[in-house]
């Protein structure tokens, strides 16, 4: 296909979907019943048939198939299951997914929190805030690159330059240069990096916003009290904002399981750097055993829910007006 | 569940100050030399890695692979070589792949959009059976993570012979934002006075003529802000790309192409370098030139995980 094909395609499509859906609500209004029914059909049926099709069924199966070998032919109980918790290279995985979830959110969160009190209401607050926040709307296969060229490392040799700056950062300190991506654990943490650099902008918005909307009336009660400082940060500002903060907690969690980019641009899951959502991706679509695979996903779900539905109540609980 | 968003000055910028005159505390704190320290060393630490690759970008291939960066600034030498190779090179041609990140993410905003906009409004304010339960079994979807339809998914693709082509990258994408964009467009929608509502059906307005004429410019802003999500999202998108287009295909995306770049010529920093700035300008663009909407939809709980 080239270019013009490719958009001639592009705008077919949404033309079509556009063609199609009007057509569908000039009948529909049209139509005048004592009820809602059959508008609200027109409404509804297509987003609940692309959901029932699209999303509900492939995870029933995928759910089903978690107990079949690599084939999806025998049925094998729950062994793929079985096998997380007793192959060694599988419970490396588990392993690096803990340690992603435990030093992540926190760990952007904090930095987010700090930024935003620093800058906030200081003369450079926009721009300050636009530093930070930039790295959200690039991919994570494009701050990987970026910090590819950061961890690079060239062999210490004479002639030899670094091109990553922490390894000449290292040199100039009068280390030896680091292969950093090939040293477990250390390569894990890394990569943490990578995403706590991505996340840190949403928790800074979010807790920002949150900290703007602190009644003066608490922060003066706070300084009548002799509070100042980090103790007015410890007593006033963080207890304010609680729900906010466990929403932006709850929410780079999630995030934070399923990340898949970092992991497989920057070693692909090699040198015991992977991650059950790596894990899936390599078991199913690149070694081909599904029946693992499927377990895999179905361990990232089951981590997943608890999460969301305490981020779900939370939001709501912060959101309460 | 926009409580947050309505808060004036959500974001900040100097109009913020009106939120009562805390301004003398927050100067006060800044100018004391650790905080401002502590603010630019994080400052810093975020942009460094941007810049470095963004300098490295421009240098001639021979200085990257040769000397970091940082040389640059006693040995200036700039050139747009790297973009030249990267984009129209033979061995990469990311133009191609520019193209097909255009047709993949255009429609895929679209389609979901306007289905959850539908939905959004028949939930909102139609009167139908099992409207509650549907809305209630649409909202848990959002838990379900996308890695577990994928397989599936992928064999029907296979099965009616769709596989290669745009198709199976617009319906998982519109499929996968669908719950999401259902539950916010509906909070926004329900927030819409329900006297709008009731005297346009005195007037004998149907729920089309309600939904086109007083809905949907009500909550535009919404529908902003849920459109910059979703682009940023399909976008920027790996997984779904690399499960339905794979990464060298007529119809892969930059992301995928980019990925496969780092893995088959991981050394190659001019090609690197450059080819992660082409995929970034786009978004980037309409990140900042959105922000507000960006932020709004960000507060309002648009992130999907």
């Amino acid at each position: 296909m080239d270019t013009a094909e490719k958009l001639v395609q592009m705008l077919i499509a949404v033309a079509l979907f556009g063609g199609v859906m009007g057509f569908i609500l000039l009948v529909v209004g049209r139509v005048r019943g004592r009820t809602d029914l059959v508008q609200s059909l027109a409404f509804v049926a297509p987003a609940v048939l692309l959901l029932a099709v699209g999303l509900l069924y492939p995870a029933a199966r995928t759910a089903y198939q978690s107990f079949f070998d690599r084939t999806t032919e025998a049925f094998v109980g729950l062994d793929n299951y079985s096998a997380l918790f007793e192959r060694d290279d599988l419970l490396i995985v588990l392993r690096n997914t803990l340690l992603w979830v435990l030093v992540a959110p926190v760990t952007a969160t904090l930095i987010g929190l700090v930024y935003a009190v620093l800058v906030d209401r200081s003369r450079f607050e926009a721009f300050a805030k636009a530093l930070i926040f930039l790295p959200m709307a690039i991919s994570l296969v494009g701050a990987s690159v970026i910090w590819r060229f950061m961890y690079e490392y060239r062999p210490d040799q004479q002639n030899i330059e670094q091109i990553g700056l922490i390894n000449q950062f290292l040199v100039w300190l009068g280390f030896e240069p680091q292969q950093f991506m090939l040293n477990a654990p250390l390569n894990t943490f890394l990569l943490i990096a990578i995403l706590i650099w991505v996340q840190a902008g949403f928790a800074m918005t979010v807790l920002s916003a949150a900290i703007k909307g602190i009644p003066q009336d608490i922060v003066e009660a706070g300084r009548i009290d002799g509070l100042y400082g980090v103790k007015l940060f410890r007593y006033v500002t963080v207890p304010s904002i609680r729900p906010a903060l466990i929403v932006v907690l709850t929410t780079i969690s999630i995030a934070t399981l399923k990340v898949f980019d970092i992991v497989r641009t920057m070693t692909g899951g090699q040198f015991e750097t992977s991650i059950v959502a790596n894990e899936f991706y390599t078991q199913s679509l690149v070694r081909g055993n599904y029946g693992l695979g499927a377990a895999l996903a179905m361990v990232l779900f089951v981590m997943v829910v608890p999460i969301v539905i305490y981020n779900v109540r939370q939001l709501r609980k912060a959101d309460i007006r | 569940m926009n409580a947050v968003t309505t808060t004036p000055q959500a974001h900040g910028g100097p109009e913020s100050t009106a939120v009562v005159s805390s301004a003398a505390r927050a100067r006060k704190r800044l100018s004391s030399p650790g905080a401002s320290t502590a603010a630019i060393i994080i400052a810093v630490l975020w942009t460094l890695p941007t810049f470095g690759l963004l300098l490295s970008s421009f240098r001639p291939e021979d200085d990257i692979k040769g000397n970091g960066w940082w040389n640059w600034f006693t040995d200036p030498e700039l050139t747009f070589e790297s973009y030249r190779e990267v984009l129209f090179g033979s061995q990469t041609e990311l133009s191609t792949y520019v193209v097909n990140s255009i047709a993949i993410t255009v429609p895929s905003v679209v389609i979901p959009v306007t289905l959850a906009l539908l939905a959004a409004y028949a939930f909102a304010w139609m009167r139908f059976p099992f409207r509650d339960s549907l809305f209630v079994a649409m909202f848990a979807l959002q838990i379900v993570p996308i890695q577990i339809a994928l397989v599936p998914l992928l064999q029907i693709f296979v099965d009616v012979g769709l596989n290669g082509t745009f198709w199976p990258l617009w319906i998982a994408h519109s499929t996968f934002a669908l719950p999401l964009a259902i539950y916010l467009l509906h909070n926004f929608m329900r927030d819409v006075p329900a006297e709008l509502v009731e005297a346009a059906r005195v007037d004998g307005a149907g729920h089309v003529k309600i939904f086109g004429t007083i809905m949907l410019p009500l909550i535009m802003p919404a529908i902003a802000a849920f459109c910059v999500f979703q682009f940023l999202w399909v976008w920027n998108d790996l997984l779904v790309a690399l499960t339905f287009a794979g990464s060298t295909s007529d119809v892969a995306p930059l992301t995928a192409r980019i990925a496969e770049l780092v893995g088959t010529r991981g050394t190659e920093w001019h090609l690197l370098s450059a080819g992660a700035f082409v995929s970034m300008v786009i978004p980037v663009i309409v990140f900042l030139g959105l922000q507000r909407f960006f932020v709004r939809g960000l507060l309002a709980g648009s992130v999907k995980g």
